[in-house]
């Protein structure tokens, strides 16, 4: 699909195997696929403590990409999709929640939603799309900013997120917790919606959408002189993003069981962003990079944390340490290498050159 | 007028002020180098901690140590990791700036622990005066009157000196300012200087007023004032000014005027306000003029 009207996308278009080999086209999503295979399948293999940690790092992952589909591929960095996860984590709970936990924490639910008990997969999808109604509601003045000013509009969403979740006493237990959810999310249910994430994140930015969306990111007024209505693309990857980023907040509320309104500000904002830009934000192979590599750092930096006995007196690194280096490992990577570990570039085939 | 809507439009003037003072700041660095700094909020934070440090030999000591350890830390991000940035599109100056901004504050929890301090700086301030038979406290008549004295004379140095001059010419346009032979490093380091002697002073008013310090102070304001210079129209001065106080006047309105149930939530409508206003204006109140990307 060599579109005429946007002549930002002839590069990337040539960069490619050349038309007919629809196989080599699809390396970066098998690849990618592949990851996450070999990961779980590890997984199988280690003790349930290491199992754990890859399943959080496998949500994490889902919410990077989910990030990505937005970030990467219009080049405005979004403050809100942790608020996204916040709210399909929320609806997941609430219509999966068995009726006595929720007459125990929620005792004031309206009766269709106290009886309400739905099965994982609705609850997951209810998730998902709640939080893609909220992306289109907020999206929608959002959007018709300039790039920088639409950044720190998506503030106001994580904003609002957190006081409504957070004082809604009635539907969401306010600043307590909700306990008791399902708890069904193991390696191979993150692993299943992380294959998904990257499939949906793959189609779209492969779609004519994605790619006009790409264009404008690289230029913006050069797409916007060619025809390219930027607002609506960018509007339809806001609401694919903010899809993805609910799941993975299905994912964590399911995986810990419990939901707190204060696990989705700030620092998991700040942890989704870095873990994006180290891995690189401009390609998907980026996202899913930034998410293994800054799992596998931040175990070793929590280890390190915890300390070690040396000689039987304890070295610990002070708390605050993983944080601190993972900020810091950021800035550099922005000051050294700004495309992220990935650099821009897709995963390929080990043996292909791509002709330029 | 009753005593009660006094009280009320008194403080929403006090915290409109701050916010305006922040957004000020924050609308300053944008101006000469399209950076939104988030580090902003921990400018504040390290003069929240002077004062911390210094109140206990004397108030003159803690005012000058939070408006310098403002500044030298300002300078000191801006040199080492916001000038090798300097050609970088804004989006990466954004997220520069919110790994700077991180990196401090978890660096500040790891070395004094994120549990606030008590800090009783000028606590004479916080009592409460009588003004025609109203009463007041008379730390807000002080907010109101350090926040116009700080806009008035930040619109006297951008109009009446050369280096203003020269800060608004390279907020107009950086590149054409610079052939003219302005020194870049010069009015972006003035910029910085100014913007966190800006934040210092924020600081010491909100100590003031709440008593304590903590490695999170900044963050929520500075989000917040954030929005306001978006509303107000990014990389205007004067927009920024009118888009912060605005916020924080209504925030404080919005609070006073909401049913009681509804109160918790003032956020919430305050950013739905927001939303309309841009749907209507996505340029800002003010528009500033040349930020629409040349070719």
């Amino acid at each position: 699909m060599n579109d005429a009207s946007a002549p930002a996308l002839t590069v990337e278009a040539s960069a490619r195997p050349a038309a007919g080999s629809s196989v080599a086209r699809l390396v970066p999503l098998l690849a990618l696929v592949a990851v996450v295979l070999v990961i779980a399948g590890l997984a199988e293999l280690a003790p349930t403590v290491v199992q754990r940690r890859i399943t959080q790092g496998l949500i994490n992952l889902v919410a990077v990409v989910g990030l990505y589909v937005f970030v990467g591929n219009s080049g405005v960095l979004s403050f809100g999709n942790v608020a996204f996860m916040a709210i399909g984590a929320y609806v997941s709970a609430l219509l999966t929640m068995p009726a006595t936990a929720k007459s125990v924490f929620l005792p004031d639910l309206p009766a269709w939603l106290a009886s309400a008990e739905w099965p994982a997969i609705g609850g997951a999808l209810a998730g998902g799309l709640a939080a893609s109604l909220v992306a289109v509601v907020a999206g929608y003045p959002l959007m018709r900013l300039s790039g920088i000013s639409a950044s720190i509009a998506t503030f106001a969403i994580l904003v609002v997120s957190n006081v409504v979740l957070g004082n809604w006493t009635l539907v969401t237990g306010g600043q307590n917790s909700l306990m008791g959810l399902p708890i069904y999310v193991g390696v191979w249910a993150a692993a299943g919606w992380a294959v998904v994430a990257i499939a949906v994140a793959f189609v779209h930015q492969e779609s004519r959408s994605g790619l006009l969306l790409r264009a404008s990111r690289e230029d913006e007024v050069a797409a916007a002189a060619s025809g390219v209505h930027i607002v609506s693309h960018r509007l339809l990857a806001f609401v694919v993003s903010a899809f993805l980023s609910g799941i993975a907040g299905v994912l964590l509320a399911h995986f810990l069981g419990t939901v707190r309104v204060e696990t989705f500000y700030l620092d998991l904002t700040f942890l989704i962003i870095a873990m994006l830009v180290i891995g690189g934000m401009r390609s998907l192979t980026g996202a899913v990079a930034g998410a293994v590599v800054i799992a596998l750092l931040t175990e070793l930096l929590r280890q390190a944390e915890v300390g070690v006995t040396i000689g039987g007196t304890l070295v610990a690194a002070p708390g605050g340490l993983g944080d601190a280096v993972l900020a810091l490992l950021m800035l550099l990577m922005i000051l050294f290498r700004p495309n992220g570990l990935a650099g821009g570039r897709e995963i390929q085939w080990p043996l292909h050159r791509p002709q330029r | 007028m009753s005593g009660e809507l006094v009280q009320t439009l008194v403080d929403a003037v006090s915290v409109g002020g701050l916010y305006a003072l922040t957004a000020l700041g924050i609308g300053m660095i944008f101006g000469v180098m399209r950076l939104i700094n988030f580090a902003h909020a921990q400018l504040i934070m390290a003069a929240g901690y002077a004062v911390l440090v210094f109140v206990g030999q004397s108030v003159i000591l803690a005012i000058v140590g939070a408006l310098a350890a403002a500044v030298v830390l300002a300078l000191a991000i801006e040199r080492a990791a916001f000038r090798p940035l300097r050609s970088a599109d804004p989006a990466m100056l954004l997220i520069a700036s919110f790994a700077v901004s991180f990196f401090l504050e978890k660096a500040m929890i790891m070395i004094v622990g994120s549990r606030p301090k008590g800090a009783d700086f000028l606590p004479g301030l916080a009592r409460q005066i009588e003004l025609a038979s109203i009463r007041l406290q008379l730390l807000q008549l002080v907010t109101i009157a350090v926040c116009l004295v700080l806009l008035v004379a930040t619109t006297w140095f951008l109009k009446s000196t050369r280096l203003g001059l020269e800060m608004r010419a390279a907020a107009e346009n950086f590149r054409m300012a610079e052939v003219l032979g302005i020194r870049a490093n010069r009015v972006i380091a003035a910029a910085f200087a100014i913007s966190a002697v800006l934040a210092g002073t924020v600081a010491l008013l909100s100590v003031a007023q709440t008593g304590v310090v903590q490695p999170r102070m900044g963050l929520q304001l500075v989000i917040i004032a954030f929005v306001g210079t978006v509303i107000g129209g990014l990389g205007s001065l004067p927009g920024s000014a009118l888009g912060g106080f605005l916020v924080g006047a209504v925030t404080i309105l919005l609070q006073a005027l909401l049913p009681p149930d509804l109160r918790v939530f003032r956020e919430a409508f305050l950013f739905i306000a927001v939303a309309a206003v841009l749907v209507f204006r996505p340029q800002g109140l003010i528009p500033a003029p040349g930020l629409r990307e040349r070719i």
